[in-house]
C-alpha cells in the first residue's frame, strides 16, 4: 500500500478560493512594472492593465461555486457573501476605471500609482468580505484605507485635496484605533478572534453580557461606523468627498462603503448574534441618526458634489436600517441595496467628473443650469440616478427601498421604517433641485458647463443607467443572489 | 387567467404611449411637424385601442376581465398582473380620450422643446392606465409613484412664471402621502404571509385576507392618506391650486381629468373593501370633510380673479361630491360617485382646455381683463355655456346624473349630509354663472377683446369629443352605470363581506343600515327616471 506523500502546508491552500486576491495583487505589482518601461500613453496602459485584472479577480472568483471554504485556519471564508462582495467590488472597480481613464488624463494624475492603489483598495475591500477573523478584517481595512488616504490626495497641488487627505486620514487613524482596541477587547472577553468562534463562546458562556464585551463589540461597530459615515462619525465624509478628485469620490462611495458594510454585516451575524440584544438598538438609533442628520443637512447644500456626500451618509442609514433588521431577509437587503446604491451612485459621480474641461471643476448647482436639454444623455443619466437615489420607481433605488424597508417591518422595527420613509421624502426634495437645474432653470448666458465626453466615461454611464433602470424594473436575479449569500452567514 | 396564446392587449395599451415616446425622443428637434403628427396619431391610435374596453367588457361580469398575469419578482410573490373591471374600463376610457384631447389642443401652445413635450405626456398616459389596471399592489405602487414624475416636468419645464414650486409640492405632497402607504401594502404582505405562508402582492388575495380591526385603522389611515391627497380632500389640497395655475393647459387637463381620479379610484378599489371596518368607523368624519370640502371649494372659487384658479377650486368642490358619494356606502352613492369622477373628467378637462382657448390669446387668465367676449367669440361662448352648465349639473348635461345619484346615495347615508351638499348644488351654479356673465356678457370692456379670432376648426374638433359625452352621458347615463354596476357592487360586497367577519361590532351596524334603508318599495324621488332605476335595480340585485 502506498499513502499518498504528504503535502507541505505551503501547497495545502486551496488556491482558486484565493484567486480574486492573488489575481488583484498581481495586477497591482504588474502595473507598478509595467511603470518602468519606457513609452507614452502609460496612463491608458495602466486602465487597461487594471480592467484586466478585475475581470480576472472576478472571472476567478466566479469558477468557485461550491459551499463554504475556509482558508488560513479558518481566517479567510470563501462563501456565497464572499462571492457576491468580490463581484461587487469588481464591478464598481471596473465603472471607477471607466470613469477616471479620461479624468486621470484631464487633471494629469499619475496614472499607474492611480491604479495601482484602486487595486490596492479593491483588494483590502475583497479581504474585508472575505475575512473570518478580526484580524484579517482589520488587515482588509487597513490596505483599503491607506489606498483610499493617497488617493483623495492625489491632486497634490490643490489645496482641498490636501485637506481632504489629511482629515480623513486623521479621522481615519482614529477610527482604525477604535477598531482596534475593540477587537483587543473582544479578544481579552473571548479568547480568540476568529468570528465563529466568538459566536460559539458567546452561545456557551454566561460570560455573555459582561461589560468588556460589549464595549469591545461597541468599539468594533464604532470603527466600522466610521468607514460606512454614520452619524455621529460621518464627520470627514463631506471634506473628504468633496476634496477628493471626482473619480475617487466615485470610487470611495461606492466601495469603501460596501466593504465597511460588508464587515460589519460579517462581524455582527457571525461573530455576535449571540449579545444582538445590545447592539440592535443602538444600530436602530445610529440609522435614525444617520438617515435624518444626512437628509437634512443635504437639503442646505448648493455644491452638488458636497450634496452628494451628505446623500451618501443618509444612504449608510438606510442600509443601517436593513442590519439592524438583521436576519436573513435584513441581511439580504443590506446586500441588495448595496449593490443598487453602489451602481446609482457611480452614475452620478461620474457625471459630475464630466463636467468642466481641463482642470477645472464645475459641480455646483448653478453649474448644472439647461444642461438637461443641452445633454440629453446626461440629463436623462442624471435624473434617473437621482430618482433612484431618492427611490422612486422604476429604479434599483426603489426596489431596494422596498426590500430594506420590508425586511425592518418584518423584524417588529415600524418606528424605524417610517421615519425612513419619511427621510425618503425630505431626500426627494435635493434629489429634484439636480433635475430643476438641469431642466427648469435658463442656461447661463456664457453657454452651459462644457462637458468632457470620453469613450470609456460614457460606457460607464450607459452601464450605470442599464443596471439601475433593469433593477428597478426587474430585480429577480439581484434579489435571488443577495437571498442566496447571505446563507452562510448566519 | 390570460391565455397565452392571447394578444397581451392591456400591456399594450399601457406601454404603446411609452413606446412611441421613445421613439420621439429619437426623432431629431427640429422635425416639429413630424412629431406633432406622430404623438397626436398615437394618441388617438390609443383611444381605438382602448375603445374594446367598451364593447367588449362583459357588463354582467363584475370581476376581472381582459386579465394578463406573468412571474415579475417570484423572490418576493409580486407578479405583473393586469385586469379591468368596468370601474377600470371606464377611468382607462376616460384617460385615453382626455389625453388625445389634450394632446390635440396643445399643439399651438406648446412653442419650446415640442418633441419632449409630447414625449413626457405620452409616458405619463403609460403611468395613468398602468395605474387603473394593475392588480398586484407593488405594481399598482410602481405605477403610482413612477407617474409623478411626468407629471412633475410637464409642470417644471412648460409651467407658468412659479411653475418650479408648484412643481416641487405636487411632488412632494404626493410622494409624503404616498410613502406611508407603501409602509401600509408591505404590512399588508407580511400579515398575508403570515396567515397562508406563500408571499404575494395580489389584489384579490388581499380582499380575501382577515385584517385585525385595530390594523385597519392605522392601515386604513395610511392608504387614506395617500388617496385623500390625490383626490384632494380639504385639507390636502392646497398643492392643486398651485399646480394646476402653473401647469400648461395640456398638463392641467390630465392633472383634473385623470390625476385627481386616481385618488377616487383609491379608495373605492383599495381603502374601502379592503379596511371595510376602518371605514365604516371613519366614514363619517371623511363625509364630513367631504361636505366640507364641497363647500369651501365652492366659495373660494366664487371670489377667484383668475379663471384657472376658479376651476382648480371648483375642483375641490366637485371632488368633495364623489368622496361623499363614497362614503355613503350604497349603491346608489357608489354609482353617483363615479359618474361624477367621469362627469368632473369631461367638463372640467374642458374648461380647462377653454381657459387655455383664451389665455393663448390674450395671454391673461384675468376675468377682469374679459368681458363681453360673446360678441367677437359667439362658438366659443356657445360651447363654454355647455360645458358651465354641465360643471354645475344641470338635467340633460352628465353632471346632473352624477350629483343627483350622489345626494341620493348621500341621504339614504344620513339625510343631513345631503342638506349640506346641495348647497354646493346652489354654490356651483353662482361662482359659474357670475364668473360667465363677467366674461361673457356685456359689452365688451377691453378694446383688445374686439377682433379676437374665434375657435378654428381644430380646436372645434378639439371640443367636438367631450360635446357629445357632455350630452350623452346626460340624457342617456344607462351605457354607463351597466358597466360600472357591477363591479361597484363587487366592491361594495367585499366590503360588506369582509364587515361581516368583524360582525357584532358597532361599524357593522353602521354599514348594513345604509342598504337596509334603500331596500327597494322604499320611496324614492323620482326625477331622473334612468338615475333612479338603476339606483333601485341594483339594489335588489345586489342582495343576495
Amino acid at each position: 500500500m502506498m499513502t499518498p506523500p504528504a503535502v507541505p502546508a505551503l501547497l495545502a491552500v486551496d488556491w482558486w478560493a484565493l484567486g480574486a486576491v492573488i489575481a488583484l495583487s498581481a495586477g497591482a505589482l504588474l502595473l507598478l512594472l509595467l511603470e518602468l518601461l519606457p513609452g507614452r500613453g502609460s496612463a491608458n496602459r495602466a486602465a487597461a492593465v487594471t480592467v484586466i485584472t478585475l475581470v480576472a479577480a472576478a472571472a476567478s472568483v466566479l469558477r468557485v461555486r461550491e459551499a463554504r471554504r475556509a482558508i488560513f485556519g479558518g481566517m479567510f471564508v470563501h462563501d456565497g457573501f464572499t462571492v457576491f462582495f468580490t463581484l461587487l467590488f469588481c464591478a464598481i472597480g471596473l465603472v471607477s476605471v471607466l470613469i477616471s481613464w479620461d479624468y486621470v488624463k484631464r487633471l494629469r494624475l499619475p496614472g499607474a500609482e492611480y491604479y495601482t492603489l484602486l487595486l490596492c483598495a479593491v483588494l483590502g475591500m475583497v479581504v474585508m468580505a472575505a475575512s473570518n477573523d478580526l484580524i484579517t478584517v482589520f488587515l482588509g481595512l487597513e490596505l483599503m484605507s491607506l489606498a483610499l488616504y493617497v488617493m483623495v490626495g492625489f491632486r497634490r497641488s490643490q489645496l482641498e485635496s490636501n485637506e481632504a487627505a489629511l482629515k480623513y486620514f486623521l479621522l481615519g487613524a482614529f477610527a482604525s484605533g477604535f477598531l482596534l482596541y475593540g477587537i483587543a477587547l473582544l479578544y481579552g472577553a473571548t479568547g480568540s478572534t476568529n468570528l465563529r468562534t466568538i459566536a460559539q463562546f458567546l452561545s456557551d458562556s454566561p460570560l455573555a453580557g459582561s461589560a468588556l464585551l460589549i464595549v469591545g463589540a461597541l468599539l468594533v461597530l464604532v470603527g466600522f461606523g466610521f468607514k460606512v459615515a454614520a452619524v455621529p462619525f460621518h464627520m470627514w465624509t463631506p471634506d473628504a468627498y468633496e476634496g477628493a478628485p471626482t473619480s475617487v469620490t466615485a470610487f470611495m462611495s461606492a466601495g469603501a462603503k460596501a466593504a465597511g458594510f460588508a464587515a460589519l454585516l460579517r462581524v455582527a451575524a457571525s461573530a455576535l448574534p449571540g449579545i444582538d440584544v445590545d447592539w440592535r438598538p443602538i444600530l436602530t438609533g445610529v440609522a435614525i441618526l444617520t438617515m435624518t442628520v444626512g437628509n437634512v443637512t443635504a437639503l442646505l447644500q448648493t455644491n452638488v458634489k458636497r450634496m452628494l456626500a451628505y446623500s451618501s451618509i443618509a444612504h449608510a442609514g438606510y442600509v443601517l436600517v436593513a442590519v439592524a433588521a438583521g436576519g436573513t431577509e435584513g441581511n439580504s437587503a443590506a446586500l441588495f441595496y448595496l449593490a443598487a446604491y453602489s451602481f446609482m451612485n457611480l452614475g452620478a459621480f461620474g457625471i459630475l467628473a464630466l463636467l468642466g474641461r481641463g482642470q477645472e471643476e464645475r459641480v455646483l448647482l448653478a453649474d448644472l443650469a439647461g444642461l438637461g436639454f443641452r445633454q440629453p444623455l446626461l440629463g436623462l443619466a442624471m435624473t434617473v440616478f437621482m430618482i433612484s437615489l431618492g427611490g422612486i420607481p422604476p429604479t434599483a433605488g426603489f426596489m431596494g427601498k422596498v426590500y430594506v424597508f420590508g425586511a425592518a417591518l418584518q423584524a417588529g422595527l415600524l418606528p424605524l421604517v417610517v421615519v425612513g420613509v419619511l427621510n425618503s421624502v425630505i431626500s426627494v426634495f435635493y434629489y429634484l433641485r439636480v433635475t430643476v437645474a438641469m431642466y427648469m432653470t435658463e442656461e447661463p448666458a456664457a453657454g452651459p458647463v462644457e462637458v468632457s465626453w470620453a469613450a470609456p466615461s460614457t460606457l460607464a454611464l450607459l452601464a450605470t443607467l442599464a443596471i439601475t433602470l433593469w433593477w428597478g424594473i426587474q430585480a429577480q436575479a439581484l434579489l435571488v443572489a443577495a437571498q442566496e449569500s447571505v446563507r452562510g452567514l448566519l | 387567467m390570460g391565455d397565452v396564446s392571447e394578444f397581451p392587449w392591456l400591456s399594450w395599451l399601457v406601454f404603446f404611449p411609452l413606446l412611441s415616446a421613445v421613439l420621439i425622443v429619437l426623432l431629431p428637434a427640429t422635425a416639429e411637424r413630424a412629431i406633432r403628427r406622430w404623438a397626436i396619431a398615437v394618441v388617438f391610435a390609443e383611444v381605438l385601442f382602448s375603445l374594446p374596453l367598451w364593447w367588449r367588457l362583459e357588463s354582467a361580469n363584475p370581476g376581472w376581465q381582459f386579465e394578463e398575469k406573468l412571474r415579475w419578482l417570484p423572490a418576493l410573490g409580486a407578479s405583473y398582473h393586469l385586469g379591468a373591471d368596468g370601474i377600470s374600463a371606464l377611468l382607462v376610457l376616460l384617460t385615453t380620450i382626455l389625453t388625445a384631447v389634450a394632446v390635440l389642443s396643445a399643439s399651438r401652445a406648446v412653442e419650446k422643446r415640442a418633441r419632449e413635450f409630447y414625449a413626457v405626456i405620452l409616458a405619463l398616459e403609460t403611468g395613468m392606465i398602468g395605474t387603473f389596471l394593475c392588480l398586484d399592489l407593488l405594481l399598482f405602487y410602481v405605477f403610482w409613484e413612477a407617474m409623478l414624475i411626468p407629471m412633475y416636468v410637464l409642470i417644471g419645464v412648460w409651467g407658468g412664471p412659479r411653475r418650479i414650486y408648484a412643481a416641487i409640492k405636487f411632488f412632494l405632497y404626493t410622494m409624503a402621502g404616498s410613502v406611508l402607504m407603501l409602509v401600509g401594502i408591505l404590512w399588508l404582505y407580511f400579515l398575508q404571509k403570515a396567515v397562508s405562508g406563500t408571499p404575494t402582492f395580489e389584489l384579490d388575495a388581499f380582499y380575501a385576507l382577515p385584517i385585525p380591526a385595530g390594523a385597519q385603522t392605522w392601515l386604513f389611515l395610511a392608504f387614506a392618506l395617500a388617496f385623500a391627497i390625490k383626490v384632494p380632500m380639504f385639507p390636502f389640497h392646497t398643492w392643486l391650486p398651485d399646480a394646476h395655475v402653473e401647469a400648461p393647459t395640456a398638463g392641467s387637463v390630465i392633472l383634473a381629468a385623470i390625476l385627481l381620479k386616481m385618488g377616487t379610484y383609491g379608495f373605492v378599489r383599495f381603502a374601502i373593501p379592503l379596511f371595510p371596518v376602518a371605514s365604516a368607523a371613519l366614514g363619517p368624519w371623511i363625509a364630513a370633510l367631504a361636505i366640507v370640502g364641497i363647500v369651501y371649494g365652492a366659495l373660494v372659487a366664487m371670489v377667484q380673479p383668475d379663471l384657472k384658479k376658479l376651476v382648480a377650486y371648483s375642483s375641490v368642490s366637485h371632488l368633495g361630491f364623489c368622496m361623499l358619494g363614497l362614503y355613503a356606502m350604497n349603491p346608489a352613492g357608489f354609482a353617483g360617485a363615479m359618474l361624477t369622477m367621469l362627469n368632473h373628467g369631461v367638463s372640467t378637462g374642458a374648461l380647462f382646455l377653454l381657459v387655455g382657448v383664451i389665455y393663448e390669446r390674450r395671454h391673461t387668465r384675468m376675468i377682469a381683463d374679459f368681458g363681453g367676449l360673446w360678441k367677437p367669440l359667439p362658438v366659443y361662448a356657445a360651447i363654454f355655456l355647455v360645458v358651465m352648465l354641465s360643471s354645475i349639473g344641470l338635467p340633460g348635461t352628465n353632471g346632473f346624473v352624477g350629483e343627483f345619484l350622489v345626494l341620493v346615495g348621500a341621504f339614504r347615508a344620513r339625510p343631513v349630509w345631503a342638506v349640506f351638499a346641495a348647497t354646493g348644488v346652489i354654490l356651483s351654479a353662482c361662482y359659474m354663472l357670475w364668473m360667465f356673465q363677467r366674461v361673457m356678457f356685456g359689452p365688451v370692456t377691453h378694446p383688445e377683446n374686439e377682433k379676437l379670432p374665434d375657435l378654428t376648426l381644430r380646436e372645434r374638433l378639439v371640443f367636438a369629443p367631450l360635446l357629445v359625452l357632455i350630452v350623452w352621458m346626460g340624457v342617456a347615463p344607462q351605457p354607463f352605470l351597466d358597466r360600472m354596476q357591477p363591479a361597484l357592487d363587487r366592491a361594495l360586497a367585499i366590503a360588506e363581506q369582509r364587515l361581516a367577519m368583524h360582525s357584532g361590532g358597532p361599524a357593522a351596524a353602521a354599514i348594513s343600515a345604509a342598504p337596509a334603508a334603500a331596500a327597494p318599495g322604499a320611496p324614492t324621488p323620482a326625477p331622473g327616471a334612468g338615475a333612479a332605476t338603476v339606483a333601485d335595480g341594483s339594489t335588489t340585485e345586489r342582495t343576495p
